[in-house]
């Protein structure tokens, strides 16, 4: 046991040993013209390289695993057996120093998951009731202890500042690099940074269950998580290695030619195809995930490659799902009043429409908190009505001002018409008998956004369209505004659910863009659910593709990003197959023997290696100059 | 008896056929349920039955087949999951 683990962590010794002796025998061949050093030194070099190989295949074989180190130590055995040790010491010498170039490029491939395991805090500091403080292993932190953080560190649970306040770095949740300023109350994700400032933070989730531990499970999980191309290869290379032991065995019972039938163990290594598609994915994977886009694995970006349909939610998705006040039309004789009762009445409902008029009420510097409050109603489908310091309030829509006899004149209507076609939600206000206000109250339409749709249809995207649960007017203006192929307004939940169906059924490959909280059927039911933002548990668990950060640029390069996966994955397995036809040539007509095919072979891998390493770097990381640089476009 | 899961982290895996060599050995020991070998992130992930087996043991089985065992993380495993 000690003897295996000493030579499975000197392997890469043996194999430094091994090339000296190879040049140490040529050497000795043409330098001296000494057959015996020639051969002793190959010899030498073929039994110590073949010790490392010979332990895996035993251990392989032990648990009933036929290994590629299984062939290669019966190819290497039969050269030695027919004195063939050169070819014996250079096979040997290829494969050891082949894999320590594999787990070398291999570890760049890994590079972008390890960075983001690495930024894990590993200990976190306690501050105990009586305030002294403790510095212990983050495994043995419980929630509802309070942590105390300091400049430069970072924090190491999900929770609530209880005291203190700084500017934390949120790149490895967000993707973002920002600085956002955080105090008492406010929420700290585990694995942000603290910029400046002291914090103490009382934990409510740890470990792996925060949302950075979550990201990074699901990241490794994903890096494994095979498409069915790779699922195909990995069985196919089950059965692969033992039929080429089958082959070689028969190769030597119908020829007789012993050289020719080792020679078929070393060239039925399926290297490159085992490694070609995973390494990949890993790579693909790894590019996202640096740039807080997960996606969860080969199968996913197999589909999102394929989709031509996006749909999309619109408030919160395709506008930034922040409302505010963007039209006032105004018939009061003391407009502030008015403002102020309405603003008095919305204070009353938790409708969305209502904090955009409090908020605008307290931008305009209207007192009304004070404002006293007889009676209250809401009118189902209508709006509420009150009796606001001595006056009758009425909000609501047109239904409500019909309803309450309220008559509009000319202008006004000509107004309301003029409001409602800026897509906004409208929101009439009358006091006392006769309309006073029209408030136009609307999203605000993601900066950016037409390039950005754009973008998506030059990477392959045929149909765009838009679900919504708002009303018609509004739909059909944010569509007209960034250019949407079709639209489907005043939805229920499932009525979304049905579309994306419907749209399956014509044979299309779907995609669903949105917040994730709200739209989990939705998302279920495309082939492709994104969620966008927020990095919500939810979000993270139910959809395909998580893009941390709210950005449709995000969205852009996650598709191109599984586009380009996908044909890298497609050039590895050409790659691969292409070598194992050229080396089946070469060994019938004659130009392949064991060590060329066995560097073939080792360089084939290399390539399939260095081919997905192209993917690490693909497209460029989103800075905060381009976000800045993108107007605010909005809808007013 | 209570079933928990174990998570090996395992000094980087290089080879694919690695994987099918730890993830059957441990298969076969008694008590395990699940077994899941994540080859990119060099982890073994088993569910297992505790009054059977330990995560110590499960390991060791690991370490015997020649990897390096970094560190061991036994949690409870949620009904749900």
């Amino acid at each position: 046991m000690k003897f295996q683990r000493y030579i499975q962590n000197h392997q890469n010794q043996i194999t430094l040993a091994s090339a000296i002796l190879i040049a140490i025998g040529f050497a000795g061949k043409y330098l001296l013209s000494s057959t015996v050093v020639y051969d002793w030194a190959f010899i030498l070099a073929s039994i110590i390289a073949a010790v490392p190989i010979m332990i895996h295949a035993y251990q392989s074989l032990r648990v009933k695993v036929i290994s590629i180190e299984l062939l290669v130590s019966i190819a290497v055995v039969g050269a030695f057996i027919i004195g063939e040790y050169n070819e014996s010491a250079i096979v040997t010498f290829l494969f050891l120093f082949g894999s320590y170039l594999e787990q070398r490029t291999l570890s760049k491939t890994r590079q972008s998951i390890k960075s983001l395991t690495q930024m894990a805090p590993e200990t976190a500091v306690i501050l105990h009731d009586d305030g002294t403080q403790e510095e212990v292993d983050i495994d043995d932190v419980d929630e509802g202890d309070h942590i105390m953080v300091k400049t430069g560190a970072s924090v190491p649970v999900d929770g609530n500042i209880v005291s203190g306040s700084g500017y934390l770095d949120e790149s490895v949740i967000t993707g973002e690099s920002k600085a956002v300023a955080k105090t008492a109350g406010d929420s700290v994700y585990s694995g942000s940074i603290l910029g400046n400032g002291t914090l103490t933070v009382e934990a409510t989730k740890v470990g792996e269950d925060t949302t950075f531990g979550k990201i990074i499970e699901l990241v490794e999980d994903a890096q494994d998580a095979k498409s069915p191309a790779e699922s195909f290869i990995d069985k196919f290379a089950q059965y692969y290695t033992p039929a080429v032991l089958v082959i070689a065995a028969l190769v030597y019972l119908f020829t007789r030619d012993f050289p020719t039938a080792i020679t078929v163990l070393v060239l039925g290594c399926p290297g490159a195809l085992v490694i070609g598609a995973p390494v990949s994915n890993v790579a693909g994977i790894g590019n996202g995930a640096k740039r807080g886009i997960l996606l969860k694995g080969g199968a996913v970006m197999d589909d999102f490659a394929k989709v031509d349909t996006f749909v999309f939610d619109k408030t919160g998705t395709l506008t930034l799902g922040n409302t505010a006040v963007s039209a006032v039309k105004d018939y009061a004789d003391d407009s502030k009043e008015a403002l102020a009762l309405v603003a008095r009445a919305e204070r009353l409902s938790d409708h969305p429409l209502g904090k955009a008029i409090t908020d605008y009420a307290t931008h305009e510097k209207v007192d009304f908190e004070q404002l006293d409050v007889a009676e209250n109603d809401t009118v189902k489908g209508q709006g509420l009505t009150a009796t606001i310091d001595g006056h009758h309030v009425l909000v609501g829509n047109l239904k409500m001002m019909n309803a309450n006899s309220i008559a509009l004149t000319d202008t006004q209507k000509a107004d309301l018409t003029d409001v409602q076609h800026t897509g906004s939600s409208v929101v009439m206000v009358a006091v006392d008998g006769a309309l006073k206000l029209i408030l136009g109250v609307s999203d605000t339409i993601r900066p950016g956004i037409k390039a950005q749709l754009q973008a998506l249809r030059d990477h392959g995207a045929k149909h765009l369209v838009m679900l919504t649960g708002d009303n018609k007017i509004t739909a059909q203006y944010v569509a007209e505004q960034i250019g949407l192929d079709e639209v489907h307004a005043e939805l229920l939940p499932e009525e979304k659910v049905d579309y994306i169906k419907k749209f399956k059924d014509q044979g299309r490959t779907v995609a669903f863009v949105g917040d994730g909280i709200n739209d989990s059927p939705a998302i279920a039911t495309a082939q492709i659910g994104i969620a966008m933002g927020n990095g919500t548990d939810v979000a993270i668990e139910t959809s395909d593709v998580v893009l941390m950060q709210s950005s449709f640029e995000a969205l852009v390069h996650a598709y191109a990003l599984s586009k380009k996966t996908v044909i890298n994955t497609k050039e590895n397995i050409a790659i691969a197959i292409g070598v194992v036809v050229f080396l089946l040539i070469g060994l019938i007509v004659g130009f392949i023997y064991m060590a060329s095919g066995m560097f073939v072979h080792e360089a084939s891998i290399l390539v399939v290696i260095f081919n997905a390493m192209r993917l690490i770097s693909y497209g460029k990381m989103p800075t905060q100059a381009q976000q800045a640089a993108t107007q605010k476009t909005s809808l007013t | 008896m209570t079933t928990k899961r174990a998570v090996l982290q395992l000094d980087g895996l290089t080879c694919p056929s690695c994987m099918t060599k730890i993830e059957s050995a441990l298969a076969h020991q008694p008590g395990v349920e699940k077994v899941k070998v994540l080859f990119n992130a060099s982890k073994a992930k088993a569910d297992f039955d505790d009054s059977k087996v330990s995560a110590e043991e499960l390991g060791q089985v690991v370490d015997k087949l020649g990897y390096e065992v970094k560190k061991i993380k036994v949690k409870d495993t949620v009904a749900a999951k």
